[in-house]
């Protein structure tokens, strides 16, 4: 009871075209992640999906219904913003309930709704308080019921953790991963992170400059990627792109490998240069080496490392794990 | 708090010239006043003392109550300075709000046109906005100072009202789209309550001039059951003679209901003058 169809769908504002022709089909009960830099239109997307935003083209069908000229709160959808939007007048109650109450829905029936909403996001205790006198995680956590309370066919998620300080936003990003769980319900979920992307979704739609870079698993993303861009955008840090020609390697015009399948050693390896910086996280150790022949290169090293700037060292690539790519950018095969 | 901030000499220097803007701005205020409770010959023999036992009168205000009918100036000053607020500030921010919130084709030209009006001063139309009344059989009614006074506050609404309105979060208007909410609802019960300061400071700026306004008055509407308090009063100055202590009376009461006003709207107004300065 909640899958989604967009074909072709365009979008532009003035001369700038936003949306450059996206398909995506979503099925029933999929979490899927909407990822991009900034102003790649995933937001616009969304939108979109909203009803909130005209295309310029395309069209939009929810449970096989195109609802290109069905408004917002006719398509049976629910969004949670990035700025909360609570209606700052009401109790949280009230903001939970007045999408059902705009509805013509019966009073006990929308009790019973908050009631359920409230108990499963541990919200009882604020049912009568205003916005305002909320915390930030609170007034998510009340945004989110919200959409929670109008039983959706399919929840959009704008950036809902943006705002959110470092710990609220892994405990948030757990109730969402749970809430998905218990209703089995669509999502569809926008960020600028990666790292939410791959915690939270089962498939990843990666968008650049209005277009559809991959979708696919978050495994399948960061294992196989099909251009340089996806190589770049999935991993921590990010994946680090050398001129082929400077290690050698024919046919590929730039070779790709991952921070974490490098090793370095103090005395002999393939790439020789100086750390420039390192970065010790507990579990992670992170140096930043300008290599002679390479240029800069990052590297992940699990566990505790003790280099110092200046530091000569020899890195070696994982042979195995090398990605190689073409002019245009995208991946070559192996071989 | 830092000592800088606290020392004894910057904060009295401080205040000093806070207390003498101060002291400017209300010397003429406190000049009718003071003046109004004294007999003739004290006004002019020493304007800016304060009536005595000897000086003390309130023949002015007796003059003023029983001449003419001040009641009734009163209430016509009150019910133009009230009808053209209320139209000011509704079709303003309607106005502006569709000017902020949608986009349609010639939105900016549309809201160059509507502020055009701060730039030409109403009163180069009077000729026309007489004639246009005459033919509208609207002369010597309030309803023409209604309309005049709507049109002339409107352009400052709308500019000030749409810049405001572009600030309120677009997350929450959607949030209620999705809700199923009309624009209707969006508008009064979401927005309108968000720019509430900037409202109050429209209404002010909006409601002082058409008070104190004298030109109008005398033009569309001179007759004796139209007349506001600012054209009542001026039956008391003559061309060679003034019954000061009546005109002074007659400002003097005509100062109460803006401040009342004032003081209804002014805590909103001081939000609406420093909003965006902090935070």
């Amino acid at each position: 009871m909640g899958s989604l169809k967009l074909e072709n769908i365009r979008k532009s504002f003035g001369q700038v075209e936003v949306l450059k022709g996206i398909d995506l089909e979503v099925e029933d009960g999929e979490f899927v992640i909407f990822v991009g830099p900034s102003g790649c239109g995933k937001s616009t997307l969304l939108r979109v999906i909203a009803g909130l935003e005209d295309a310029s083209a395309g069209s939009v069908s929810i449970d096989g219904d195109e609802v290109d000229t069905v408004p917002p709160a006719k398509r049976g959808i629910a969004m949670v913003f990035q700025s909360y939007a609570l209606y700052p007048h009401l109790t949280v109650r009230d903001n939970m309930g007045l999408g059902l109450k705009q509805a013509g829905r019966p009073k006990d029936a929308i009790a019973e709704r908050i009631a359920t909403a409230s108990r499963m996001l541990g919200l009882d205790d604020y049912l009568d308080r205003r916005p305002a006198e909320l915390s930030g995680g609170q007034r998510q956590r009340v945004a989110i019921g919200r959409a929670v309370v109008r039983n959706p066919r399919l929840f959009l998620f704008d950036e809902p953790l943006s705002n959110l300080d470092a710990a609220l936003r892994v405990n948030t990003r757990i109730e969402i991963a749970k809430l998905h769980r218990k209703l089995n319900a669509t999502m569809i979920y926008v960020t600028h992170d990666q790292v939410e992307a791959m915690t939270l979704g089962d498939r990843i739609v990666i968008l650049n400059e209005g277009r559809v870079e991959q979708i696919g698993s978050p495994m399948e993303l960061y294992n196989n990627p099909q251009n340089m861009f996806v190589a770049g955008f999935i991993g921590s840090p990010r994946m680090n792109f050398i001129d082929a020609a400077l290690l050698g390697q024919s046919g590929a015009r730039t070779v790709g490998v991952r921070p974490e399948h490098i090793t370095v050693d103090r005395s002999r390896g393939d790439l020789k240069g100086t750390v420039l910086h390192v970065e010790h996280l507990g579990a992670d150790t992170i140096v930043y080496m300008d290599c002679e022949k390479a240029g800069f290169l990052t590297v992940r090293l699990f566990g505790e490392h003790k280099f110092v700037p200046d530091e000569t060292l020899f890195a070696s690539p994982d042979s195995a794990r090398l990605y190689r790519f073409d002019n245009t950018g995208a991946v070559m095969p192996s071989g | 708090m830092s000592k800088a901030r606290t020392s004894l000499p910057r904060s009295a220097a401080a205040h000093g010239v806070l207390l003498l803007y101060t002291a400017i701005a209300l010397f003429p205020v406190i000049v009718i006043i003071i003046n109004a409770f004294k007999s003739r010959q004290a006004i002019f023999r020493s304007p800016l003392s304060l009536p005595d036992a000897e000086s003390f009168t309130l023949i002015g205000f007796e003059t003023v109550l029983k001449q003419g009918d001040f009641l009734l100036y009163f209430q016509n000053s009150f019910i133009v300075t009230v009808a053209s607020l209320a139209c000011v500030l509704l079709f303003g921010a309607m106005a502006a709000f569709a000017l902020a919130e949608y986009r349609f084709r010639g939105n900016p030209l549309m809201g160059l046109y509507l502020a055009l009006g701060i730039m030409i001063p109403i009163r180069l139309g009077t000729v026309a906005i007489l004639q246009l009344m005459v033919a509208g059989g609207l002369v010597n009614t309030l309803t023409a100072l209604v309309l005049v006074y709507s049109a002339q506050g409107l352009p400052l609404a709308i500019f000030i009202l749409s810049e405001f309105m572009k600030q309120v979060s677009d997350d929450l208007k959607n949030a209620g789209r999705i809700d199923g909410l009309s624009e209707y609802t969006i508008f009064f019960r979401l927005v309108l309550p968000l720019v509430r300061p900037a409202m109050a400071t429209v209404a002010v700026f909006t409601m002082i001039p058409i008070w104190n306004d004298l030109w109008f008055p005398l033009i569309l509407a001179p007759s004796e059951e139209t007349k506001t308090i600012t054209l009542g009063a001026q039956v008391f100055i003559g061309q060679f003679v003034t019954n000061w202590n009546a005109v002074l009376a007659a400002l003097s009461l005509a100062i109460l209901p803006v401040l009342v006003l004032y003081l209804i709207f002014s805590r909103q107004l001081i939000r609406g003058i420093t909003a965006g300065a902090v935070k």
